[in-house]
């Protein structure tokens, strides 16, 4: 078998006259956290839906497990797992009694079933409410449940959109944990869509950034904050009450520094190489007599990187007026609503 | 996939679905309530044949007396007779057509019988006796009615009356009076014992009905709520067959329409004294048949309707129309002939058709065969429009 767990081809799906994923191609390694990042819109989900066989590509052909998602659609489905943005649950029926659904529909006998959902619920901690009614449940058990419903196969590839989506901060620290854990002791292969940089940051071995409908730069997370940079540069503020030009020429004069940027009467922005840059830095500031009231360490977020490539902020509706940064102007009508 | 796989998950899919049903207990006591509100609403609403009761009656009494004697007082006093008798009318004292008038306008009484002053000189003349029946307009079923009974109450107290004539003049017997006046005797005969009851016209047509319903709205709901929540998602990815869904919805649903039907038939024996004279499983058959005719209608309209909210527009609009031209609460004979056409293109005429024909008057097999064919006919066509309308619309 081969170390790719899922690959595509100018996966491309129209809806009329828009064209919700335009010609994607990637591949995705076995028992990695591939994350697709991009705003409401950018046809992360409809990507996802392709791969889970929910929708019938319009062009263009995509592997998942090893089978083609449209001429073998029955094969991959036995390999998946969904979480969805929206839960998946049956909320008048009990936690057990949904996962025993879902189990039945993957033709799993009753002993290995139940076994299973026992050993999924301890996995959650939710052994305790195995048997108490989902509307019961606080929403951030309930999505632990939702997950646990999508490994009820023992999925080989697990499918996640948007799966913090509405969640308390304790919440998604959960699940994102449940995520980390699950990849790592079942080595499941998993597909994660985020609007939240911050999220794909955390997760993903690497990340797809999409928008509309394509993607626009794929790497791992350091890579991809690194390609903004240029360099291993880092980049400092510091804020000195009694600044001024000796300390500003003292800073500029030093090895490491490559460029020193006064924002106003208080504050510098120096962008400095090397492993101790940073000691170097402060010596020089101190042997000068700066008073250093504060210093941040201005490493570039996957944020940057987007706004980067992009040319436009991550936000819902961004897309719809595009903004003045933007390299390769407007790129015309975009729905104002998900089409999924 | 195999048929086994497909039964199995569809089997799995209906134990959901009604699981999830008979978790609210709201929704357990109106699978109770609605056939009984139904037939409580159909067997009370509607006139039943044609007996009114207590129904208010003017009576103006103008007659003048002829050598002291007035044959006007002889009738009205007979008329009361046999009015305490039956309790029919209640009679009100008027005092002529413009107070009746007045009565009826102001909604007093619902018709008047009018005594003209001659009633009496013209029947020692020799004439026939004029009596005028006032009817409300606006109220044509009353007034059909109130004129039926109390034109035959005055002819059979004439005929009383000219039985005595024949006695008296001619010598006739009063036992032989009747077959000299009137000859021909009408005896009125059933093909099944008892009266007819409404009920009876009524509780076949309302069972075929809530099936069809739970069909036409449960199916198209029940799968566009999962669309709509999401839910659906979650069978689409796993490896079960389309089919397995659709049959697994259509299985619980028919078992919610079947127990509904059940629930009438119960209540029709028990509560409105309908007695079933064919058997019980036919009336069995006969519903699995109405399920599987309207199957197709509901995948339809579940492919068609991408929302909930439209899924229910969408069947409100086919349904009313089939409820009432389909001859589930009126007979379609008394329709206008082009309403008549029209009904004969709905199934569910012919669903409600067959299972009265089987409940109420004891028939068999083989006098439901059209009924049976045509259902057949219209399940298999609908379904084979359904299908690939439904497998297009799983797979946007």
């Amino acid at each position: 078998m081969s170390d790719t767990a899922i690959s595509t081809t100018n996966l491309t799906k129209r809806f009329g006259d828009f064209t919700a994923v335009d010609h994607v191609s990637f591949e995705v390694k076995k028992a990695e956290i591939f994350g697709l990042l991009g705003p409401n819109g950018a046809g992360k989900s409809t990507a996802i839906r392709m791969l889970s066989t929910l929708s019938i590509p319009t062009e263009g052909s995509a592997t998942v497990a090893g089978f083609d998602v449209q001429k073998e659609d029955g094969k991959v489905r036995e390999h998946i797992g969904l979480v969805s943005e929206k839960m998946i649950m049956y909320d008048e029926l009990t936690a057990r009694e949904n996962l025993k659904l879902f189990g039945k529909l993957y033709d799993i006998p009753n002993d290995v079933l139940n076994k299973r959902i026992d050993k999924l619920l301890t996995f959650v901690r939710m052994e305790k409410w195995a048997d108490h009614r989902i509307d019961t449940f606080s929403t951030g058990m309930k999505q632990r449940i939702n997950v646990i419903r999508a490994l009820v196969n023992q999925p080989d590839i697990l499918f996640l959109d948007e799966p913090t989506l509405g969640l308390d901060p304790q919440s998604t620290a959960e699940i994102r944990e449940l995520v980390r854990r699950i990849n790592i002791e079942n080595r499941t292969t998993m597909v994660l869509t985020t609007h939240m940089m911050s999220e794909a940051d955390m997760l993903c071995n690497r990340i797809g950034i999409m928008d509309h409908g394509k993607i626009v730069a794929l790497d791992t997370p350091a890579n991809l904050k690194r390609s903004i940079s240029g360099n291993d540069a880092t980049l400092f503020e510091f804020e000195i009450p009694n600044l001024d030009t000796s300390i500003v020429s003292s800073v500029e004069s030093l090895k490491s520094v490559s460029s020193v940027v006064r924002d106003d009467a208080t504050h510098i922005k120096v962008s400095s190489v090397g492993n101790d840059s940073f000691d170097t830095l402060v010596d020089a500031l101190r042997k000068n007599g700066a008073q250093i009231r504060t210093v941040k360490n201005l490493e570039p977020t996957l944020e940057d990187v987007f706004l980067n490539i992009t040319g436009h902020e991550v936000r819902d509706g961004a897309s719809k007026t595009p903004g003045p940064t933007r390299r390769d102007g407007p790129r015309g009508w975009r729905p104002s609503k998900r089409v999924r | 996939m195999g048929v086994r796989r497909v039964l199995r998950h569809s089997a799995w899919i209906c134990w959901k679905d009604l699981l999830e049903f008979s978790r609210s207990k709201l929704r357990l006591v109106m699978l109770l309530l609605m056939p009984l509100f139904m037939m409580m609403m159909v067997g009370f609403i509607f006139p039943t044949g044609n007996t009114i009761s207590h129904t208010p009656v003017a009576i103006a009494n103008q007659d003048v007396m002829v050598n002291g004697a007035s044959l006007g007082n002889g009738l009205v006093a007979e008329l009361e007779a046999v009015n305490n008798q039956t309790g029919i009318m209640d009679l009100r004292v008027a005092t002529g057509f413009d107070d009746i008038k007045t009565m009826i306008q102001g909604g007093k009484v619902s018709g008047g019988i009018i005594v003209p002053p001659t009633f009496t000189s013209d029947l020692l003349a020799g004439k026939q006796g004029n009596i005028t029946i006032m009817t409300d307009q606006s109220n044509p079923q009353t007034s059909a009615m109130i004129q039926t009974v109390v034109t035959k109450l005055i002819e059979q107290l004439g005929s009383q009356a000219a039985e005595r004539n024949l006695n008296q003049t001619y010598n006739i017997s009063l036992q032989d009076a009747p077959t000299v006046l009137m000859p021909y005797n009408v005896q009125v005969r059933g093909i099944v014992p008892g009266t007819p009851n409404y009920f009876e016209f009524v509780a076949p047509g309302i069972m075929s009905m809530v099936v069809m319903m739970s069909l036409m709205t449960g199916l198209p709901h029940a799968i566009s709520y999962e669309k709509d929540m999401g839910t659906l998602d979650g069978m689409l990815v796993a490896p079960t067959s389309r089919w397995a869904i659709i049959l697994g919805k259509v299985l619980a649903q028919s078992t919610r329409g079947m127990i509904q039907g059940f629930i009438i038939l119960l209540m029709a024996v028990l509560l409105f004294g309908v007695v079933i004279h064919g058997s019980i499983l036919l009336v069995i058959l006969l519903i699995l048949l109405t399920v599987f005719s309207f199957v197709g209608l509901g995948i339809l309209i579940t492919s068609f309707a991408d929302k909930e909210e439209t899924a229910t527009m969408v069947m409100m609009t086919l349904m009313f129309p089939m409820m009432f031209l389909s001859g589930v609460f009126f007979p379609i004979q008394q329709m206008p002939s082009y309403m008549q056409t029209l009904a004969n293109f709905l199934p569910l005429t012919y669903a409600a058709s067959a299972m009265r024909k089987v409940m109420v008057l004891g028939a068999g097999v083989s006098a439901i065969t059209p009924e049976v064919v045509i259902l057949g006919v219209f399940g298999i066509v609908l379904l084979t429009v359904a299908v690939p309308m439904f497998k297009r619309a799983m797979s946007r």
